[in-house]
């Protein structure tokens, strides 16, 4: 198990390789389809801060909001990340973002973005969620609230140890690709014979 | 007349989705905890298994949801005669509203025009409830949360499928299932469970699809050719060595339920409704008495 901590530099995610088991913790920024869109069309800046040298977490959670007016996660699994494939690379290399952490993998486009501008893809497992929100120690702010809605908002979120896998590494190796070619085969031969 | 208490029923609905949410049924956890036993010691796949249990039981003792997306809200009800269907959607919308107050589900329903949550997981169409009245003197409702990403690599073939070689007839089934699993890879939350609908419009043949996931885990198809066929697919799927979470293993699909209707001469639908490992359903039976009992 590697440990990494937020922030962290483009050399420490070139280190890291298909397989790698990590555990995550510090600052991280929640965003999945309308967030991607939504910087997609207006680029903006305010996001500089909360996303250089961090890690963008496909999730749309579920939330409690306390008395005091502050926020829990109550359930906060990934999401399918293949939906964000139009935006991905370009958003993290604008926005210097050293991981995407979500569920069943990216496509090529942003394969070859993790090796241009320094990323790796981070797999955590898909309904886990009880046990993954009890990584989200705290809720440090919530933006585009009232816009997106609680499951599409931008949730800057501390974590501790957060458990997933690298599977798409800054190398060109990809664990989805590699399954696919295999399962490809024997779907060919049970269908054709 | 079948009479019921709606404060009572309000509570038990909400408990109902409760349950749904948090309390994976049991006959999916043993067919969970079969499937590790079966991936290799020290694999990912075992490793992988072992945290969906971990998972699964902290979310029943700590009773929050499994899964964060609570999904489409799926019920069917069966209603003796006289019940009122209007009465019964507005507790179900009621205890659905609660629900998403006490962390149980989350708002999940998007208007598709202007992109706006409700807030409440109400919406057009959300909850999706079905009703058929029936000869008993109770109610029972069904309730399914299926969610999107599994959804997502749900889909539709129309036999014959040229690209596959794929006819019209059993066989020609069979190679759209398998090419519709390889196509899911990990992506719908593998191992997924199928409910597979052979026939009727486009429309019915995915409810078929939906409804066969009421099934039970460890049921058998009274359709002698349709048993035969759920077996031999749930073998040769796991040959495709997907694994859980689509990291490689013995275990990509752990059941297949099928129903068929009858169809136009013309068409032949074949509809793939997948189902992610977290695979949330419960139901409740509401007696004369206003005793409730859950499965």
């Amino acid at each position: 198990m590697i440990k990494l901590q937020l922030p962290i530099s483009e050399s420490a995610i070139r280190e890291l390789k298909m397989g790698d088991e990590v555990a995550i913790s510090g600052l991280m920024v929640t965003a999945r389809d309308a967030a991607h869109k939504y910087i997609h069309e207006n680029w903006p800046d305010w996001l500089d801060p909360i996303m250089e040298n961090s890690m963008i977490y496909h999730c749309g959670p579920v939330v409690k909001k306390h008395e005091d007016g502050s926020w829990s996660f109550v359930a906060a699994g990934p999401t399918t990340s293949i939906r964000e494939e139009p935006y991905e690379a370009a958003v993290m290399e604008r926005y210097k973002v050293r991981a995407v952490i979500g569920k069943g993998g990216m496509g090529e486009t942003t394969l070859a973005g993790l090796s241009k501008s320094g990323g790796v893809y981070l797999h955590a497992i898909g309904g886990l969620a009880a046990s993954l929100a009890k990584s989200v120690i705290k809720v440090h702010d919530v933006y585009m609230l009232e816009e997106l809605g609680v499951p599409e908002a931008f949730w800057h979120i501390e974590v501790k140890d957060f458990p997933a896998v690298v599977t798409m590494d800054s190398h060109g190796g990809s664990l989805h690709k590699s399954i696919k070619a295999k399962s490809d085969e024997v779907a060919k031969k049970l269908i054709f014979g | 007349m079948f009479q019921y208490d709606e404060k009572a029923l309000k509570d038990q609905l909400l408990e109902l989705i409760r349950l749904a949410s948090t309390d994976l049924p049991k006959d999916v956890v043993e067919s969970i905890q079969a499937a590790q036993q079966n991936e290799d010691e020290g694999s990912a796949a075992r490793n992988v298994f072992g945290m969906i249990l971990k998972n699964i039981e902290l979310a029943r003792t700590e009773s929050t949801p499994i899964c964060q997306d609570t999904g489409t809200n799926i019920y069917l009800v069966y209603i003796p005669e006289g019940v009122s269907m209007r009465k019964l959607t507005a507790l179900i919308h009621e205890a659905t509203s609660e629900a998403v107050e006490r962390s149980y589900l989350r708002p999940n329903a998007v208007d598709s025009i202007t992109g706006k949550n409700s807030g409440n997981n109400i919406g057009e169409g959300q909850p999706f409830i079905h009703f058929e009245e029936w000869d008993n003197d109770y109610i029972e409702f069904k309730l399914m949360l299926k969610g999107g990403g599994c959804e997502n690599v749900s889909t539709q073939y129309k036999l014959p499928d040229v690209g596959l070689g794929a006819g019209r007839d059993m066989d020609g089934v069979y190679k759209v299932i398998v090419d519709a699993v390889n196509a899911a890879e990990g992506l719908g939350c593998a191992p997924g469970i199928l409910g597979i609908g052979i026939g009727g419009d486009r429309t019915t043949s995915h409810l078929t699809a939906k409804t066969q996931l009421f099934r039970k885990m460890t049921d058998t198809n009274p359709n002698s050719d349709l048993s035969e066929m759920e077996l031999k697919l749930l073998a040769d799927l796991n040959k495709l060595g997907v694994g859980p979470m689509g990291f490689g293993g013995n275990t990509t699909i752990l059941g297949v339920k099928m129903g068929a209707m009858h169809r136009l001469p013309a068409s032949f639908f074949v509809s793939i409704s997948y189902m992610c490992w977290a695979y949330r359903r419960h139901s409740m039976i509401l007696k004369s008495s206003g005793e409730v009992n859950y499965d």
